[in-house]
């Protein structure tokens, strides 16, 4: 009897699995993998950025960031450039939002100014590298549509692969498909699709380590512009998280005095 | 134990104070392409700039000294070959307040032709004559930071008297001006102290800043009749009057829309005037699927003075075009012309800019004056001055 109620419920509950449509089970990954990343609080981070043309020429950036965790919106962020050494203490202050435009700051130390800047341009590129604005702020799970492909492979690991649609209606893009890691529920690769719905890009996220005993990091972003043959390298030099930063760490009084 | 040593080493390896050297050496040339107005002006003109940044930090960041020192060789202008101090200021910060000590530089406002609001900073004129280049202002600065906005008071303890190009610099009025003969309404002269409070807050789309300043006017006016300089030049004089100035200023971020404005009442000289500029710069991002963008700035600026106004813009209009290419070289280019709606004087201008290395940034500045009106006094005597600048910065 008790082995007939288990059958059942089994039963039950591969039924359940059935009838989750694609999209369905495409959200609830999305909304694991972003539950899985809340609670971070803060976080500090070093970075190096790698441009790279078309012919292979290089030129770096160095980066410095501070980002807060807003519950129910986008975060917070504070991004202070060191190189180009003209270009050093240049700092940006950005709220993100899911689906309304963002509220972004430049400050420029040459002419003291805080400049509030247009944010409809998340799609052009971040510091002339091949990431979008887009591609670096945070990643709400209302920002797209989800739909679940199937389960796959990917260097060795198993992933799901997910399409997403973009729902901020100026995104540069008409979907994603995203390589999801089911260990860490973090993206190993993402490809970008334009607005003609050609592949434009290729974003590989590698050397992934957890910090805080909770959160998957990746170590070095490699992302290959198909379109153009310019590509960029952001590699993840330190992540400190629990810095004890409050909105007053990100309003336009810090943003005058980045360093 | 060891646990403990470890996470000591680590806290110890996370510096809590930094002190570091930057800056940039910025070599010149000007080419005049007319001849000038007086025999002792040029048609070339090279120059050397040298502006170094120490800032040393401790406290967590919470505190620091900035150092900034600048100096400038030119071949010609004996009053462009000069020295300040842009920078040299304590900052404490607070939980909800920031303590600013010190000469140092502030940005007031939101126009790109003009900067009404923008008072507390002299401008040091030999450097630029676009009037963006600033003289260090010894101040005391208190923000207040509330949710309802920021609210800066300023003490200025000492006045900054305006630069202006020499006897041998070009981009100066026909009468040479007598820094040396100066006059001063107050009695206590530089040792005037200024008064200053902003208020600044954003809003959603909405930036506002509301302020007053009370204390010596940084433009000066001049004596009408010439008299000559210690030299024996025939020169005019500046004076500068106290005043009492209100300003406001408004931005407002639409999509790719900013709207920006910046009013001031001035009361100076037993006369109180307005003058505003308003205007919108919009950018269309990513043009022909390209990564440059490209940006519209018109304004229209006013002095309700009319002809009697100290600054030639009383009823201009400015507009431009901005392409940013985005590149990893940060291209850029400004093309612009302010244009006189009463009179056919036109001020064209381009500044370009592009990084031609890793440390190296080149600048390329050209401003040509035409149809100037003898009767516009300030641009009649840039009449023969149309210029092409080129500038090699390096950066350490």
């Amino acid at each position: 009897m008790k082995g007939i109620i288990l059958a059942s419920s089994l039963l039950v509950f591969a039924g359940a699995a059935l009838a989750e449509t694609a999209e369905e089970k495409g959200l609830a990954i999305a909304v694991e993998a972003d539950k899985r990343d809340q609670g971070w609080t803060d976080q500090a981070t070093t970075s190096k950025m790698i441009l790279r043309n078309s012919q292979g020429a290089e030129s770096t950036r160095e980066i410095r960031g501070k980002a807060l965790e807003v519950e129910g919106d986008g975060d917070k962020s504070l991004t202070i450039f060191d190189t180009p050494r003209d270009v050093k203490g240049t700092a940006f202050l950005s709220f993100t939002h899911t689906l309304k435009a963002d509220e972004q700051w430049l400050y420029l130390p040459a002419l003291k100014r805080v400049k509030r800047i247009s944010s409809s341009n998340k799609s052009g590129p971040f510091m002339g590298s091949e990431f979008s604005y887009e591609d670096i702020s945070s990643q709400e799970v209302a920002k797209y549509k989800y739909k679940f492909i199937k389960d796959d492979k990917f260097d060795g690991r198993d992933v799901f692969v997910i399409e997403r649609i973009p729902q901020y209606k100026k995104s540069g893009y008409t979907k994603q498909i995203t390589w999801m890691d089911k260990e860490m529920y973090q993206p190993l690769k993402i490809e970008f699709y334009d607005r003609k719905k050609s592949l434009l890009k290729t974003l590989t996220q590698h050397d992934y380590k957890k910090y805080a005993d909770k959160y998957w990091r990746p170590g070095r972003l490699e992302m290959i512009n198909h379109q153009t043959g310019k590509s960029t390298t952001l590699l993840w030099k330190s992540y400190k998280f629990k810095n004890g930063f409050s909105s007053r760490d990100f309003d336009r009084n810090s943003l005058k005095r980045a360093r | 134990m060891k646990k403990l040593i470890t996470m000591t080493l680590l806290i110890c390896s996370t510096p809590l104070w930094a002190n570091e050297w930057s800056g940039n050496i910025s070599f010149e040339t000007k080419h005049f392409s007319k001849e000038a107005l007086s025999t002792s002006q040029f048609k070339e003109y090279g120059s050397v700039s040298f502006q170094p940044e120490w800032l040393y930090e401790w406290d967590g960041g919470k505190q620091n000294i900035t150092f900034v020192p600048f100096s400038r060789w030119d071949q010609h202008d004996e009053k462009r070959s000069h020295s300040d101090i842009r920078e040299f200021s304590w900052l404490k910060v607070f939980n909800e307040s920031e303590l600013r000590v010190g000469l140092r530089k502030v940005f007031w406002g939101v126009s790109e032709s003009q900067h009404l609001v923008d008072v507390i900073n002299q401008t040091d004129l030999v450097e630029g004559m676009d009037g963006e280049d600033k003289l260090g202002q010894p101040m005391i600065n208190y923000a207040l930071i509330n949710d309802w906005g920021t609210v800066d008071l300023f003490i200025l303890p000492y006045f900054r008297e305006r630069t202006f190009p020499g006897v041998n610099g070009r981009l100066r009025t026909t009468y040479h001006i007598d820094t040396d003969n100066v006059t001063y309404e107050s009695s206590d002269k530089q040792n005037h102290i200024d008064y200053a409070i902003r208020w600044t807050h954003s809003m959603g789309d909405w930036d506002i800043g509301l302020s007053h300043f009370n204390g010596t006017s940084r433009d000066p006016a001049f004596t009408t009749t010439p008299a000559l300089d210690n030299n024996g030049v025939l020169s005019l004089r500046p004076i500068y009057y106290l005043m009492q100035q209100t300003g406001l200023d408004l931005q407002a971020t639409k999509d790719a829309w900013l709207w920006k404005a910046e009013v001031i009442n001035r009361s100076i000289n037993n006369d109180s005037y307005n003058a505003a500029t308003a205007g919108f710069e919009y950018t269309f991002y990513s043009i022909f699927e390209s990564s440059s963008d490209v940006g519209l700035v018109m304004e229209y600026l006013y002095d309700d003075r009319k002809s009697k106004a100290t600054t030639p813009f009383e009823d201009d209009l400015m507009m431009g075009v901005r392409w940013t290419n985005n590149d990893e070289n940060d291209t850029s280019v400004l093309v612009g012309v302010i244009a006189d709606r009463d009179d056919s004087s036109r001020l064209y201008s381009v500044e370009a800019s592009r990084r031609i290395a890793e440390s190296m940034k080149l600048t390329i500045e050209a401003r040509l004056f035409t149809g100037i009106a003898t009767n516009d006094l300030l641009l009649s005597s840039f009449r023969q001055d149309d210029f092409v600048q080129v500038e090699l910065g390096y950066y350490f």
